[in-house]
């Protein structure tokens, strides 16, 4: 990296390998000699990857279509407090990092972020698992159940938050 | 960055990895005395030699690089310019920043025009966005086992694709399945062949606190434990760092999109911006070269200016 580099420079260390690398790229010639490329699967197998551009052929690859992430909206809110309602995704975190609202209230995402992030409950089975949220795009969700919900950004793990649903 | 602050961030490679510079290049080796031979091995063309490239991020669009395709095509051109053609050429994910269908189709193209044998891949995280990876499986994981893991052999080198991005939580995952696959696939090699394992997220802790980790890697280490040679390739940290635990050496590569912080740098893993020049000495690509009987194998960045 940059400022690893910039200083080894000025290494010894780095100055005798420099020498050595320095005489390679003379005497490095063109390859060949492995014209098939030699990689080969593993007994009974096919080899994965694709054809570089001087490769040879491989199977086509298909299409793809995306499916749709779910996520429930609407449903009556009970009216807690206004802000507890709301959470602001800014700066690669959730704020606030833990929400507590009551059974029945719909909670609104809104990322205020370049970059994009996900708001899906953590383990399996959770009830977030909203599509990829580009700048100024919410999601919303109305906790039916009490209960603590943990969740993150899928996109960036290290994002995680808790709802707690009281009664 | 003052003399001190050069101390800590030595520190983090170790004491026996040494980085250095050749004709604007850094070159990352063990420091031994096979120095010689591994350089003898950059320059063989009887010599296994590939590429990993990482983190392209195709579909980014932040202030951190507001040309992600532009600098991932330079890292292709890179590719096609070395003065050797790679054995094959090895993307350790974040191939895309969505997984978009257009963002998968793009990269898929621009990975075909390098020239080489060969290219492989495994998903970063950011390739599993809202689907858990399927738009990925099935623009990639033709032949593959599983949720898109493999193997292959070339020059008496035995290899490991893995995936730890597509059931992860705050850390990657390999899960039982896969592990199975790893112990089934190695029961087969002898232990004094040379094994190179790929995966995108890092199989030792080199930062937990950010998910820089996989939660069950060390079930794969213990199997790993009886090759005389060990090389782990990852990308994910988008940053140059190298650790040497016994048999088994560690390799982060950087990225071709936005470089993030050292760990703990910075409150959160976010995309750092640098100026423009300063950006460009922080994407790279890295060069890995092996030649048969050789003890280990000779890995060369290279940045993209
Ligand atoms: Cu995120
Ligand atoms: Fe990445
Ligand atoms: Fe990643």
């Amino acid at each position: 990296m940059r400022s690893y580099a910039r200083k080894t420079r000025s290494g010894a260390v780095a100055l005798a390998l420099a020498g050595a690398f320095g005489l390679l790229s003379a005497c490095g010639g063109a390859g060949g000699g492995k014209a098939g490329g030699g990689l080969q699967a593993p007994p009974g197998g096919s080899l994965a990857g694709m054809p570089g551009a001087t490769g040879s052929a491989s199977p086509s690859m298909p299409g793809m279509d995306m499916p749709t992430p779910s996520g429930r909206a609407g449903g009556g809110t009970q009216a807690p407090p206004v802000a507890g309602n709301a959470v602001v995704i800014k700066g690669f975190a959730f704020a606030p990092a833990a929400l507590t609202v009551k059974a029945g209230a719909k909670v609104t995402w809104t990322n205020k972020d370049s970059d994009a992030h996900t708001v899906t409950s953590q383990g399996s089975g959770g009830p977030l698992n909203s599509a990829a949220m580009n700048t100024g795009d919410t999601f919303s969700y109305t906790f039916a159940k009490p209960g603590t919900y943990r969740y993150l950004c899928t996109i960036h793990p290290f994002m995680t938050a808790t709802v707690t649903v009281t009664p | 960055m003052t003399r001190r602050q050069l101390m800590r961030h030595a520190g983090w490679f170790g004491g026996a990895v040494v980085l250095s510079v050749a004709g604007g290049e850094v070159i990352s080796h063990i420091a031994d005395h096979h120095d010689q031979v591994a350089a003898a091995a950059a320059s063989d063309p009887n010599a296994l030699r590939f590429v990993q490239v990482s983190d392209s991020h195709i579909g980014f669009d932040g202030p951190a690089n507001t040309d992600v395709t532009g600098s991932f095509e330079h890292a292709l051109d890179r590719i096609n310019s070395l003065g050797f053609r790679p054995d094959f050429v090895m993307h350790t994910g974040d191939l895309t920043h969505l997984s978009t269908p257009a963002q998968f189709d793009q990269v898929k193209q621009m990975l075909s025009t390098a020239r080489t044998e060969r290219v492989f891949v495994v998903p970063g995280e950011h390739d599993a966005v809202g689907d858990g990876g399927r738009a990925y499986l099935r623009t990639f994981g033709a032949n593959t086992s599983g949720d898109g893991w493999y193997s292959f052999d070339t020059h008496g080198v035995h290899f490991l694709a893995l995936v730890n991005t597509l059931s992860l939580e705050k850390a990657g995952h390999l899960g039982p399945e896969q592990i199975d696959f790893v112990r089934k696939d190695l029961a087969a090699v002898k232990p004094d062949t040379p094994v190179v394992v790929f995966s995108h997220i890092p199989l030792f802790a080199m930062y937990p606190q950010w998910g820089w980790s996989t939660d069950d890697a060390l079930q794969v280490i213990a199997m790993l434990r009886r090759f005389s040679s060990v090389t782990c390739l990852n990308g994910h940290v988008h940053q140059l760092f190298t650790k040497t635990e016994g048999n088994i050496t560690f390799h982060s590569a950087t990225t071709t999109a936005y470089p993030l912080p050292a760990p703990g740098h910075a409150p959160a893993p976010t995309p750092q911006v640098l100026p423009a020049r300063q950006l460009e000495d922080a994407l790279g690509i890295r060069t890995v070269a092996y030649r048969e009987g050789d003890q280990a194998l000779a890995l060369k960045e290279e940045r993209l200016t």
